[in-house]
């Protein structure tokens, strides 16, 4: 890696001056995708903000009608807490299947959304239960946030500082892997909710989207059949070695009959 | 050999690995691990095109950068006088052609030929330093067409990657009678013809490769440490053809190593490189590669693309075989390369079976990739995967069962020693037993019922199997000299008791993984009848064992343990003397076991420590007869290649929606002969079966056509976990091998040769009611789900293969 300053402030305000005070900085979380990046020589920030020592961005609780989550909670801590186990288990579950043991035990939920990768799992049940990401500065909607491959709605130097995800009556998840990374090759978060039903996807494409079609036909037959013939349009999907475009499109098709199922 | 004092140590025991307290409690000493006063770091720039020429390298700003120690390129290197990184195999061709060797520079000269050939070196005090200066390297490239695929580099008019290797290729040659085999197809009732290409692997051994160099300026000594699985044979290379440092001022040291499965064989530029630096710079440098650059860097497996023909009679008895093949040389000639896809492959093509005429040819190609050379099985795994695939296509074109049409041509136990179409000649074997005891293992005969099963929940299931055999143990030295290869195969022990009777074992073979330090120890134990605790052995050190060509091709324990024996014999030999003249009889009273020197038909004895004690302390001694002290070396020349084989039987699930293939039973019978360690050995096969089903399901190494890299990380490039390796069933079924005193055959490589086809079988057979007859390794996801798809009519553009 190139050199960097190295500050890791204890609260919220004092990361947002740091930020603010040096445009090239970058905030740092669990690490898991922006310290490969900086071993690759890929990244060349003047000064890495850790937000490992502030108070404000941990903690899971629930406030009302939703789980509220903090930017530095990571992985490993959204699979087994409690309260999220019981209020959105299909979210804990989706946490379990992220990486690998090492990955979640570092990784956080604000570090996933924040760096909004095609093939990263959050991003979908973000959608389909329709958060709202907190920062620093705002409330913005999840159908804002995500705004296409690794870039979100977020100005620079402005720091996530949670997720709220309203509570659904019923959710479930289903992906294929990538047979290399183990990221997502395809998978579907499914949510029956206060806001409707919200179908969210993520691995197929350049960033994960709603697929409204499948939304509609479950709002109306909540089963695995109602979404068994909707062909997801193969035209603006994903093509690589691993997966072609009409493979993915198959996978949005199977995986949300799958998360249906899953979802009970 | 003697019945073992120490039953649970000894041979046949389960022993527990006396290494791996050392290697899991993160004690272990891997090249990396060491650091030495006042080391520099090198760091390598390398090429970003496959093929372009290099009009100028300007190194000015590197050199001014804080920390540079010096920045070479090939200029340097030819000004010093060193020579190309030599190959250690040279192959002849149809009409005595001698296969093309063009120069491997140790930095690129005039010309890159693959992404990651080296271009130029920094030496820096931190290798953060030196990478910075390569950066400020300018290198003024002039593009040249890729030759990414065999296809590209035999096209007509395609460029020249060498200009000494007209059509890109390095030799064509062949073996076996083409007369007898075009003799043998005219009579045939059936010619089943089979296509397929053998995927390109990368070896990923979890330690990557890293060197240091060191310089004494008193003494003139060389010292490299590096990630070896031959240090000796890195120290002849190294020495002899590129630094030209004679051996006595050039130490070769291979401390822990981290797996290598072939890769940490061959000798690499930045061996070289560290090696020379430390000597112009009088201060030793290290390099440690990066898992990015292990892609670009360390030989790959496997690549060849072949086309086979199998002629049967009416009763599915084959009659001959025609096999063709193109290997990927890759960019340029890694040491074993030209060997792995002819003798170490083609002479292989009998396989279990009695085809009585066979011929085989094999086109060697450059391309502008990575070198390729031998990777775990090195050429078995590809004509396995060859036969047993062409044998279950054979019996489906046949109508046969896939059993029967194998046990149809098996060679029988009482036709050994069997001589072969194509060069070898077996010892033993007992291909019916290994076939048997898999199928029972398997329950092969309740298979359809699970077949059934699965298909009520949707999946498709198939099984699999493969009877394979293999060579190692390689090999007989005037035999392989007379086949191209540049060095004797022989292999060397040094034994050393000491005075109290504990007893050094310094072997030219190297660990990396295969746990030698327990069943080496085992062997002596059992022969000297010492305690397990009492004997040490000792690899990977130039400075300490008199001589090895290491460990590869499964040669260890039949051709390294050997030489033990042989040591071991000259050790009883000279005890028996030395217990003579303390027990006042005659030599030939003597006898020896359970660690005892004993007057034969009495009670009337000497402990092995006493005797030692004797050699050391010759106070009463036959001085005027035998020399003081008890220490002997033997070199063993293997007398045949060794013969283990057996059954794999590999059962699948497909689930149709998505293409995925799990693996959900795989039972494997393999005959390794007499087995020393059970543990260890089934541990070795488990780790072969795996990597066997990675190059079967997942594991794939894709060029563009510019030639760039695709798969260059762990993000592209698929290795199994496991989740994905069933929890096997392994058992072994021996015959010894009747030229070794051991009887042992070998079991390093056994798990990953003889289970890809097995798997591919298994899938093939799921995948029937399509009308589907082959799939190309490996069988991924995408790849099966376009198989299915398309054979239910929907149009799909994505081919199968
Ligand atoms: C081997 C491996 C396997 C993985 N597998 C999966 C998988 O299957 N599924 C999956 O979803 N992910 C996977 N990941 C990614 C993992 O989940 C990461 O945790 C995640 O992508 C990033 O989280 P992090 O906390 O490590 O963020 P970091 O790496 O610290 O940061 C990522 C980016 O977000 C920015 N950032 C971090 N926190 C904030 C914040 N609070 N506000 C604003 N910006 C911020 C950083 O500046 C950086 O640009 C894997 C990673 C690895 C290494």
């Amino acid at each position: 890696m190139y050199d960097f300053a190295y500050h890791k402030p204890s609260s919220l305000a004092d990361a947002v001056k740091l930020l603010a005070e040096d445009p090239d900085a970058k905030p740092i979380s669990g690490g898991m995708t922006l310290l490969p990046a900086l071993k690759h020589r890929l990244n060349m920030p003047t000064a890495l903000i850790d937000l490992s020592g502030i108070a404000e961005l941990r903690g899971i609780k629930r406030e009302g009608d939703a789980i509220v989550i903090g930017a530095m909670v990571k992985h490993f801590e959204v699979a087994t807490d409690p309260q999220i186990m019981a209020a959105i288990p299909a979210l804990a579950r989706m946490a379990a299947t992220i990486g690998d043991t090492q990955v979640r035990n570092r990784g956080t939920i604000g570090g996933s959304l924040a760096n909004n990768d095609p093939a990263a799992d959050y991003p979908a049940a973000a959608l389909a239960l329709g958060a709202t990401l907190i920062t620093d500065r705002r409330q913005i909607p999840a159908d804002d946030f995500f705004v296409g491959m690794f870039t979100t709605a977020m100005e620079p130097g402005e720091l996530l500082i949670g997720v709220s995800f309203p509570i659904p009556e019923k959710a479930g998840y289903a992906k294929l892997r990538n047979p290399a990374s183990r990221y997502s090759m395809t998978g579907v978060f499914v949510a029956k909710g206060p806001k409707g039903v919200g179908v969210g996807v993520n691995g197929a494409a350049s960033c994960a989207f709603r697929q409204k079609e499948m939304e509609a036909a479950l709002a109306a037959n909540w089963s695995p059949e109602a979404v068994a013939n909707i062909r997801q349009p193969a035209n603006d999907l994903n093509s690589d070695i691993h997966g072609s475009a009409e493979y993915r499109a198959n996978l949005v098709t199977v995986m949300a009959k799958r998360a249906v199922a899953d979802a009970g | 050999m003697n019945v073992t004092t120490h039953p649970s140590e000894g041979i046949g025991a389960s022993v527990r690995r006396r290494e791996d307290l050392r290697f899991l409690s993160g004690r272990g000493q891997y090249t990396d691990d060491l650091n030495r006063p006042g080391q520099l770091h090198a760091w390598i720039l390398r090429s970003p095109y496959a093929h372009a020429r290099i009009d100028g390298i300007d190194t000015a700003a590197a050199a001014a950068m804080p920390g540079v120690q010096a920045v070479y390129t090939a200029a340097d290197i030819e000004a010093a006088g060193l020579g190309g990184i030599p190959c250690g195999w040279q192959v002849t061709g149809k009409g005595g052609q001698v296969m093309a060797e063009p120069m491997h520079p140790v930095l690129a000269s005039g010309k890159v030929r693959h992404v990651g050939d080296p271009v130029a070196v920094v030496v820096a005090e931190t290798r953060n330093q030196a990478r910075d200066a390569a950066e400020a390297i300018a290198v003024s490239y002039t593009p040249l067409p890729a030759l990414s695929t065999m296809a590209a580099a035999l096209a007509p008019g395609a460029p020249l990657l060498h200009d000494d290797a007209p059509g890109n290729v390095c030799f064509d040659w062949e073996i076996g009678d083409a007369a007898a085999t075009d003799a043998a197809f005219a009579t045939a009732h059936k010619v089943v013809r089979f296509e397929t290409t053998n995927n390109r692997l990368v070896p990923n051994a979890m330690e990557p490769r890293a060197a240091i160099g060191d310089y004494d300026p008193h003494s003139g000594e060389h010292t490299l440490y590096t990630t070896s699985q031959n240090p000796h044979v890195i120290r002849l290379l190294m020495g002899a053809f590129v630094l030209k440092v004679p051996e006595h001022r050039l130490r070769v040291v291979a401390p822990d190593v981290g797996g290598g499965f072939g890769s940490k064989i061959y000798h690499y530029a930045e061996e070289a490189i560290v090696t020379w630096s430390a000597a112009q710079l009088k201060r030793p440098v290290k390099w440690t590669c990066e898992r990015s650059e292990a892609f670009l860097s360390d030989a790959h497996g496997r690549d060849h693309v072949t086309t086979a023909e199998l002629a049967l009679d009416r009763e599915g008895k084959f009659l001959g075989l025609r096999v063709s093949t193109l290997a990927n040389m890759g960019a340029y000639l890694s040491t074993f390369a030209p060997a792995v896809p002819t003798y170490l492959s083609a002479t292989l093509l009998a396989g279990v079976y009695t085809t009585p005429a066979i011929h085989g040819q094999v086109k060697a190609v450059f391309t502008s990739t990575v070198p390729v050379d031998a990777y775990r099985g090195a050429g078995r795994p590809e004509t396995t995967y060859l036969l047993e695939r062409l044998v279950d296509v054979a019996a489906r074109e046949m109508g046969m069962d896939r059993i029967e049409i194998r046990r149809k041509n098996f060679i029988r136990p009482d036709q050994f020693p069997y001589q072969t179409p194509v060069a070898l000649q077996y010892d033993s074997g007992d291909y019916e037993a290994t076939l048997r005891e898999a199928l029972r293992g398997a329950d092969y005969a309740g298979f359809e019922a699970r077949r059934a099963e699965a298909k009520a929940r949707g999946r498709l299931r198939g099984i699999g199997v493969s009877t394979y055999l293999e060579a190692c143990g390689i090999a007989p030295s005037k035999l392989v000299g007379q086949l191209g290869a540049r060095a004797g195969l022989y292999e060397v022990a040094n034994i050393r008791v000491h005075p109290t009777g504990s007893v050094s074992v310094f072997t030219g073979t190297h660990s990396h993984g295969q746990g030698h330090e327990t069943t080496f120890a085992q062997l002596v134990s059992e022969q000297l009848g010492v305690p397990l605790s009492q004997v040490e052995i000792v690899h990977g050190d130039t400075g300490k064992i008199p001589f090895g060509m290491g460990t590869y091709g499964s040669r260890s324990l039949a051709v390294g343990g050997s030489a033990m024996v042989k040591a071991m014999d000259k050790i009883i030999a000279k005890g028996r003397k030395i217990a003579a003249h303390l027990l006042e009889a005659s030599v030939e009273d003597i006898e020896f076991s359970n660690g005892q020197f004993r007057v034969a038909g009495t009670d009337r004895a000497k402990a092995f420590a006493e005797i030692s004690m004797a050699a050391y302390v010759p106070h009463n001694y036959p001085i005027e007869e035998i020399e003081p002290g008890l220490e002997e070396t033997a070199f063993y020349d293997p007398k045949n290649f060794t013969y283990p084989g057996g059954c794999h039987i590999c059962e699948v699930e497909i689930d149709p929606e998505t293409g995925e293939v799990a693996v959900v039973a795989f039972t494997a019978c393999d005959d390794v002969g007499r087995v020393i360690n059970p543990m260890i050995v089934e541990g070795q096969i488990q780790g072969g079966l795996a990597q066997g089903i990675g190059q079967a399901l997942i594991e794939n190494t894709v060029y563009d056509a510019e030639g760039q890299l695709l798969s260059a990380s762990f993000n592209d490039y698929a290795m199994p976990r496991a989740t994905q390796i069933p929890s096997f069933g392994v058992s072994t079924s021996t015959t010894l091998c009747t030229h070794n005193p051991l009887g042992v055959k070998g079991c390093g490589e056994v798990g990953a040769i003889g289970s890809p086809p097995a798997v591919i079988n298994a899938v093939v057979d799921a995948l029937r009611d399509y009308g589907v007859t082959h799939v190309e390794m490996p069988a991924t996801p995408l790849k099966i789900w376009s198989i299915i798809h398309a054979k239910d009519g929907a149009a799909l553009p994505a081919a199968a293969e």
